[in-house]
């Protein structure tokens, strides 16, 4: 049981999602759903567990033998990805119940949960294989299942949204798809350890550089890294309140996972020092940084607001792998996590809104922070871990950034680091004052508190947020071992 | 000119790339860019073949008497990639009749000025 874990977490949501497509209306599709993710969850904790005390984990499909045959192969790095996937789901999934009732057709429901899962299984999928080919179909698996998830949103505008996104995120997995077989033309090889050996001896060509270019841009694109994040915007203004929650916590978080992947497990270590890569990264993680936190400051749309401070988060960890330190590895990886638990619980806050008020628009929402006091206290403490108050989750993914920064003495970094938190107290402030300094509106004042399946997600996320601000043992512990096996420092 | 010559199946690529790629970008019709985003996919596919082709090789089926095979893996590799692909038109082709249906356009510039107009 315990060796076939690795399979099982892709296996169990892809059979379950046409299960749940073809189950009657009602509550039953959810149901199915909410324990597959559950399940799912379970496994990927037995399985972080299992990498940790006794190393990593080779799967081989089918029976045959790597190089040849797909492997699966896991180690601290993907483990702990795949822990945040899944349990992002599991938790999303209760609060799915009733905000999807309110924002989705009552006859589309049962295929929204079959879509949700084959989006839960193609994130899985990139973070189980070690196969670069594989990276691609699962990529796939899970963008047309998002692509169709957003376009489930009740105004038009979801429709181009959705399109927009399918253009750009195809345009990003072809690019991928050219760099897979240029790399693949000079080593005759897509599996990750097998490349990782063989990649060494033919870094000089031409054709192996162009290639990781490729690579880089394709998953760029994917990650939303500025200034390739245009479609991620409208993408989360206009889907359900519950793709956003979801995509906003694991997509991009996936993609950051690959590229982690590539430049570090694929390529030899230090090779994209070698190349622009490395200043490109860090150049447009500060650039994403600033602009997306000015952008998000002018936003009149809450969720369009939280989205822009997404792709400024993006530009926190593409920056700290920019760095290429083991410390700048680490910090990457816990804002990855840190930042699927603020995120998460800040969408899910505003989704509570628009289920009551059927808005987010800033005037719509005026004063409302006084009549839903969970969900508005919600929004102040996810909001603060954002600007990485001490005490938060999000202080400690700012703290190791900034020692990383310090480590190679980037001054501009630094400044840069924390400039990006005062311009999110700006935007969180200016999020506050609209729900509680302003006064309400006439319809304002018949809205109640959301319900309790609501909040109890949402909560859970937020005491998360305070949880692993102040105990760091599991974030950061499971975030350097994996950072010193990015940095090859440990077999 | 032996370089533009034995690599013309390389060039074809890239030609066809470059094709696809302008057309998503400089088109404002929603299904012409699903078209060009096709050409851009379909020189991929071009690109795996020629990848995979050894020359003098046969094609990838065990015969008597052939000793040079061509290597199949490419040819696998971008059959997955065409099922993709399909499955990626299918679903844009949808999302851009559901713009129809609601906006009573496919051109870029009109539905950005339906959406800012209000």
């Amino acid at each position: 049981m315990v060796s076939h874990i690795s399979l099982l977490l892709v296996v169990v949501p892809l059979i379950a999602a046409p299960v749940v497509a073809i189950l009657p209306r009602g509550r039953l599709p959810w149901l199915v759903a909410f324990m597959v993710a559950a399940t799912c969850a379970v496994l990927a904790g037995m399985q972080l567990w299992a990498v940790l005390y006794e190393g990593a984990i080779s799967y081989e499909l089918g029976g045959w033998a790597p190089p040849w045959g797909i492997e699966y192969r896991i180690d601290a790095v993907n483990a702990f990805v795949a822990l945040i996937v899944a349990a992002i789901a599991a938790i999303t999934l209760p609060y799915a119940l009733l905000s999807a009732e309110r924002e989705i057709p009552e006859d589309k429901i049962p295929l929204f949960y079959s879509a949700l899962l084959l989006c839960l299984t193609g994130l899985l999928g990139i973070t189980q294989t070690g196969d670069i080919f594989n990276v691609f179909v699962f990529l796939e698996i899970s963008s047309l299942a998002s692509y169709a998830l957003i376009s489930l949103g009740r105004q038009r505008q979801a429709f181009t949204a959705a399109y927009q996104y399918l253009i750009m995120g195809t345009i990003g997995a072809t690019f991928y798809l050219i760099g897979v077989g240029l790399i693949y033309s000079q080593t005759g090889s897509l599996n990750m350890q097998d490349l990782a050996t063989i990649l060494p001896g033919v870094l000089h060509l031409n054709t192996v550089e162009t290639g990781f270019a490729f690579l880089m841009v394709g998953i760029a694109l994917k990650l939303a890294l500025f200034p390739l994040h245009l479609w991620l915007p409208n993408a989360y203004t206009y889907a359900p309140s519950v793709v956003t929650v979801f995509l906003a916590a694991t997509a991009t978080k996936v993609a950051v996972y690959v590229m982690l992947r590539i430049l570090f497990t694929v390529f030899p270590q230090g090779f994209a020092v070698t190349t622009p890569a490395d200043e490109l990264f860090i150049v447009a993680g500060i650039a994403g940084i600033i602009t997306a936190s000015v952008y998000a400051i002018y936003q009149e749309n809450i969720k369009r607001l939280l989205a822009y401070s997404s792709v400024a988060q993006v530009g926190y960890m593409v920056l700290g792998i920019g760095f290429a330190s083991a410390t700048g590895l680490t910090a990457a990886l816990v804002h990855l996590f840190n930042h699927a638990l603020m995120k998460g619980a800040l969408f899910m806050a505003v989704g509570a809104i628009v289920y009551r008020v059927g808005a987010s628009r800033m005037e719509q929402v005026h004063g409302l922070g006084r009549a839903m006091p969970w969900t508005f206290g919600a929004i102040v403490l996810g909001g603060l871990s954002l600007i990485g108050v001490p005490g938060t989750a999000g202080f400690i993914s700012k703290w190791y950034l900034v020692s990383a920064a310090l480590e190679q003495q980037a001054w501009i970094s630094v400044a840069v680091i924390l400039s990006g938190s005062l311009l999110a107290v700006v935007y969180v402030g200016k999020l506050i004052e609209a729900l509680y300094f302003k006064p309400v509106s006439a319809a304002g004042k018949a809205v109640s508190e959301a319900p309790i399946l609501l909040l109890l997600p949402t909560w859970t996320l937020v005491l998360a947020n305070i949880y692993f601000g102040l105990d760091t043992d599991l974030t950061v512990g499971v975030a350097e071992k994996a950072a010193a096996i990015l940095m090859g420092m440990t077999p | 000119m032996e370089f533009f010559i034995g690599h013309y199946n390389y060039w074809i690529v890239i030609i066809l790339m470059m094709v696809g790629l302008y057309t998503v970008i400089s088109r404002g019709n929603l299904v012409k860019k699903i078209i060009g985003l096709n050409i851009f996919q379909v020189s991929v596919f071009f690109l795996y073949i020629s990848l995979g082709t050894v020359k003098g090789g046969a094609a990838p089926i065990i015969t008597e008497g052939v000793k040079v095979y061509s290597n199949p893996l490419p040819h696998v590799l971008i059959l997955t990639a065409i099922v993709v692909g399909v499955a990626t038109t299918a679903l844009a082709l949808a999302l851009v009749v559901r713009i129809k249906e609601s906006y009573g356009t496919i051109e870029e510039d009109e539905i950005h000025n339906l959406d800012h107009s209000l």
